[in-house]
């Protein structure tokens, strides 16, 4: 990969990296040969440009399994694509059913809409992250419009059963919109089967892509006319109009797209169809395991989530006793060249349910790209560090 | 030499006609994508021209394959 060979780069859950190169080749490829604005001209070069982003489309809802490749809109990451189903879908007198495992993304616009007097339910997970979908069913109420769950936790990686989640909110007419971004690419989503309305998808994780690119996936059963956008502004359609277009997906996407990250995007999506899902999370699944097995046998290192690969996705959370783990991700950094995340990874209440609010842990998140040798020498750093720490006290 | 008459399909924008103009390549239809011509609409983007021979046959392939289009138009040259 070219990578270079004395870091170990552990913050995948964040961004992903290294990326295939034919995502890069893409990006270059996009900025050398088209550049010119999708959908605005008629030029050669606008339609080649409004060919990347339609090819994006396509890829990403093939990955997950899409109605309609125009009902995948995109946005600039999974924040705003969260920001649009949320705010443009919640009124005040709403009821919306959410967890204690969520994202700072998805719990600070519904802080705002709280506000506003929508009503919120959290439903509380187990120490381990875990979620009962009876929980779910039983905080249902009349007003209840909407289900917003996270597939996976981003601080302790434990999946949630989004499939029985979906199949409640459809047996109560409630939509059911999920957060992809720790596993759109790394773990298999189907919209149909799994029964999602609303799926929020980022780019730059297990898609491979660049930042800035991500998008909301919008199914049939949704009601666009609910669904305000969150900008208008300029689509390149029905420019005679002053009024933004009601049909998908110019209706939410207005301005100037991210058009070479979205380059980047589609070639990440096509490299993730090629070596299968199910492939890149056999990989994935493996190295967690092998990860959770080796800081588990270091005394002094307490391992978080349910401690089993096959219900998590590749991030896992721990802490050396007696070392902060801002000082632990420090040292690894500078004296291990490995490059983790650490503190609360903007889920604050997920690090309450499972017990380390308000310092956090320290995330070693995998990816496609990681070895079990790098695995290895992490977990080697790792029982370095607390020796050393413990020699100090 | 007969003059071939050509139809254009409208669409919605930019990215439905290249939808469009993809569906019916796959389907072994010729056309192409044109700039959608001022006297059927003041939008800025591009159209589908097909050969009016095609141009049944083009509207249910797109039909069949859930292609959303405005509408199908005779080609005009001033």
């Amino acid at each position: 990969m070219g990578v270079r060979s004395d870091l170990i780069y552990l913050d995948n859950p964040a961004t992903s990296w290294p990326k295939p190169p034919c995502v890069t080749e893409a990006i270059v490829r996009f900025l050398n040969e088209i550049g010119a604005n999708p959908g605005r001209s008629a030029h050669r070069l606008a339609v080649a440009s409004g060919r990347v982003v339609y090819e994006a489309r396509e890829a990403v809802a093939e990955l997950f399994n899409a109605p309609d490749p125009m009902r995948v809109v995109f946005c600039h990451n999974v924040t705003e694509a969260l920001n649009l189903a949320l705010c443009g879908y919640l009124r005040p007198g709403d009821h919306v059913i959410t967890t204690s495992m969520e994202h700072n993304s998805v719990m600070r616009p519904l802080r705002e809409l709280e506000r506003q007097g929508v009503a919120i339910s959290v439903v509380a997970c187990s120490p381990q992250g875990f979620l009962e979908p009876a929980d779910v069913e039983a905080a249902i109420r009349r007003e209840t419009v909407l289900i917003v769950v996270n597939h996976a936790s981003n601080v302790v990686g434990t999946i949630l059963p989004i499939a029985r989640i979906g199949e409640i909110a459809r047996r109560y007419g409630l939509l059911l919109l999920v957060d992809a971004a720790q596993t759109g690419g790394s773990y298999p989503i189907d919209m149909e089967t799994d029964g999602i309305d609303l799926l929020a998808f980022t780019g730059h994780k297990a898609l491979y892509g660049p930042t800035g690119t991500g998008g909301l996936i919008i199914g049939k059963r949704v009601d666009l006319e609910r669904l305000r956008p969150l900008k208008r502004g300029g689509t390149g359609s029905r420019s005679e109009y002053e009024e933004q277009p009601d049909f998908l997906p110019d209706r939410y996407e207005s301005g100037t797209p991210n058009v070479v990250g979205l380059a980047g995007l589609s070639a990440g999506v096509r490299w993730v169809i090629a070596q299968g899902v199910e492939s890149i999370r056999a990989h994935e699944m493996e190295l967690t395991q092998q990860l959770i097995a080796g800081l588990q046998a270091i005394p002094g290192v307490t391992v978080y989530g349910g401690l089993d690969a096959c219900q998590q996705t590749a991030t896992v959370s721990f802490n050396i006793a007696g070392m902060y783990p801002s000082e632990a991700g420090l040292r690894l950094d500078e004296e291990y060249g490995i490059l983790c995340r650490v503190g609360l990874h903007c889920a604050p209440n997920a690090h309450k349910t499972i017990g380390t609010f308000p310092y956090g842990t320290v995330r070693f998140g995998l990816s496609i790209f990681n070895t079990a040798a790098e695995v290895e020498r992490a977990v080697e750093a790792v029982r370095a560090l607390v020796c050393s720490g413990r020699r100090e006290q | 030499m007969k003059e071939v008459r050509h139809m254009v399909i409208l669409t919605h924008s930019t990215g439905h006609a290249i939808r469009a103009e993809k569906v019916l390549h796959a389907a072994g239809l010729p056309c192409k994508l044109i700039p959608v011509p001022r006297y059927l609409s003041s939008d800025c983007g591009i159209c589908v021209q097909i050969e009016e021979g095609y141009a049944a046959q083009a509207l249910a392939v797109l039909k069949e394959a859930g292609v959303a289009f405005e509408g199908v138009y005779k080609e005009e040259s001033k």
